[in-house]
């Protein structure tokens, strides 16, 4: 058989196409369910061969409608992109399994599968492609399905904190026409390979460094960096949990891949200057992360903010840019957006046992739930990198990284977060399943089994992750090749140049 | 209070048609020249929600029973597939085929899968549009 050109392009083209054919049954929430869940599956199955295809072909490209690259626009799935694509979809599916059973007929048939589809197709979309504008479209297409998401329901929160929402990313939409303008007006080109060399042949001037901050600031407003993750504890807070383990394992991580594919591809000329900055901001980012995780006692707010610190742990190795401290932050980056995930579904079920996020008004849970104790237990041990778990592997390089150039303070920083980390998920653990039981309102309603499929799927899968960081590692540092040697990516897109 | 509203009444069955006929000629001439799906579903649009003035949401949706969900849905699925019927062919996404036709009557044409593609749009845009319109209509 002749090889499939197109194949890149699958793990986009089923959630977009599953998603308008759910629009069709949208009052049959049975088929609904069905039809996602196993066209979600099937798109974990084929993410997982275009990773292996990846691993074993080098890097894909496609020129999308036959204008060839840097005319057209092109799609490009080097491993870094595949692997975020194959992580998006095992999040895609795990949070469609859990949906079933939580998020309620009436939200189901008002086209959250839909919303989720779209949602999926416009982050896997992100992740594919090769075109600076592109981009931004596909930024918009996630933004568009995480509006409906997040207002879905229309509870009073969900209302205030969608305004804020769209408010924050309609401004920061704009912001990033500007910068993709500005970069146009200095280059001529729009595709991400092209935009690269053309840098290359100018070199670094001041204008090209205003467009690295400004790019910062739009795609650090997306990923929540200090001082613009503002608005991001107050919106994360406000829809229920599968929703919030997409936006929080999703939406913030596609803004820290923006970042890292910007910051290693186009403004690498001056990292005096603009990734000094991005160090500096990513520090604080962890500082003041670590001290509202430690603060809340809501446990919808103790993960949010423990967003907050990975996302400046990710974004401090990228900073560095050295190839340990790269591979650490891919590393960290997929294990941080599978464990996140599973916890914000893991405190969706406390949440529905409990009827409040307020942990002082829980207590020996681990008596009646065992499972959801031990499971969570497990991800808390994952989610501070306690070794041999995944978290682990991630840090030491990031750190190795920084200590290897010399930021003694910002890995000095990454290593204490940890700990500070442990103690906020560990406070979840020990005020809310130790301790005398209590009995909850509505409680025997739960089907709380059938809950922890989902997020026990997700803490396997991030144990394994961890356990098998041997196997995984060259495919992760094939990833971090392509980032650390712009090349490569710039002679797989562009060919003859 | 009823309002008389016969000359608008009266002037709308007459243009109505104009408009919708105008914007179908904007769809195809939108194949070489300014115009397209885009255009062309809003004039269409516009048409509708002239309609709507002239009357009234319900007698409307009594002279088109159609839930513009499904439409802007239909729509899509035009788009899409068109975008993947490309991967029947081996090439790459969204290429599309071209080339004259003799057909009867009409002679030599010129077909071009583009066109099944911007009736996509054509019908997304008309079933975005009106699904809006409508929702803040209801809203009382």
């Amino acid at each position: 058989m002749k090889e499939m050109i197109n194949f890149l392009i699958l793990p986009l083209l089923i959630p977009f196409l599953t998603g308008i054919l759910l629009i069709f049954f949208a009052k049959n929430v049975v088929i609904q369910r069905w039809i996602a869940a196993i066209s979600a599956l099937f798109n974990v199955v084929i993410a997982f061969l275009l990773v292996q295809k990846v691993r074993n072909d080098g890097i894909q490209t496609l020129d999308v409608s036959s204008w060839q690259a840097p005319f057209g626009i092109t799609l490009v799935s080097d491993m870094l992109s595949a692997l975020l694509v194959l992580t998006t979809t095992i999040i895609a599916f795990t949070s469609i399994i859990y949906s079933f059973r939580s998020i309620g007929v009436e939200r189901e048939k008002y086209f959250y599968y839909p919303a989720l589809n779209f949602l999926i197709v416009g982050v896997i979309g992100a992740f594919t492609t090769g075109d600076i504008f592109n981009l931004f479209v596909f930024f918009e297409v996630l933004l568009m399905a995480s509006y409906v998401l997040l207002v879905l329901g229309g509870t009073k929160i969900q209302l205030r904190e969608t305004i804020k929402y769209i408010l924050v990313n309609v401004i920061s939409s704009a912001l990033f026409v500007i910068a993709v303008a500005y970069l146009y007006s200095v280059v001529g080109t729009l595709n991400m390979a092209h935009i690269s060399v053309r840098l290359d042949d100018l070199g670094q001037s001041g204008i090209i460094t205003v467009i690295a901050v400004l790019f910062l600031i739009v795609f650090g407003l997306k990923g929540g960096i200090f001082p613009l993750y503002f608005w991001l504890p107050g919106s994360y807070y406000a829809p229920p949990a599968p929703v919030m383990a997409l936006f929080g394992a999703l939406l913030t991580k596609v803004g820290v891949y923006a970042i890292m594919r910007t910051y290693t591809l186009f403004f690498i000329h001056d990292t005096g200057y603009t990734h000094q900055l991005l160090m500096i901001l990513t520090i604080i980012t962890i500082v003041v992360g670590v001290i509202g995780a430690i603060a809340f006692s809501d446990i919808k707010k103790i993960i949010i903010y423990n967003i907050i610190v990975a996302i400046g742990v990710i974004l401090f190795g990228v900073s560095v840019m050295t190839p340990d401290s790269l591979a650490g932050s891919v590393f960290y980056l997929i294990h941080d957006m599978v464990i996140k995930a599973a916890l914000f579904l893991l405190i969706g079920i406390m949440i529905a046992i409990t009827g409040t996020s307020d942990l002082r008004k829980i207590s020996g849970l681990i008596r009646r739930y065992p499972g959801l104790g031990w499971t969570f237990f497990i991800a808390a041990l994952v989610l501070a990198g306690i070794p041999p778990f995944s978290g682990f592997v991630g840090k030491v390089l990031i750190v190795k990284g920084g200590f290897e150039s010399e930021q003694f303070l910002g890995a000095g920083i990454v290593l204490a977060s940890s700990l500070l980390v442990l103690f906020s998920i560990m406070k979840i653990f020990i005020n809310g399943f130790w301790g005398t039981p209590q009995d909850y309102k509505g409680e025997t309603n739960v089907p709380v089994r059938k809950l922890l499929i989902a997020p026990v799927i997700l803490v396997t899968i991030s144990v394994l992750y961890g356990a098998g960081s041997e196997i995984i590692f060259p495919y992760i540092s094939q990833a971090a090749e392509t980032l650390a040697n712009p090349s490569v990516y710039i002679e797989a897109v562009l060919k003859e140049w | 209070m009823k309002t008389n509203d016969l000359i608008l009444q009266t002037t709308t069955k007459v243009v109505l048609f104009i408009i919708i006929l105008f914007s179908f000629h904007i769809f195809f001439a939108g194949h070489y020249t300014p115009g397209g799906g885009f255009v062309g579903g809003l004039l269409t649009s516009g048409a509708i929600i002239l309609l709507m003035l002239a009357f009234d949401m319900k007698t409307v949706s009594q002279i088109l029973p159609v839930n513009y969900i499904y439409m802007a849905a239909t729509g899509l699925l035009f788009a899409g597939g068109t975008a993947a019927g490309a991967l029947f062919f081996n090439v790459p996404l969204l290429t599309h085929a071209f080339g004259h036709v003799d057909l009867p009557i009409l002679g030599d044409t010129a077909l071009h899968t583009a066109t099944i593609f911007d009736l996509g749009v054509f019908l997304v845009v008309v079933g975005v549009t009106m699904t809006i319109i409508q929702t803040i209509g209801e809203d009382e």
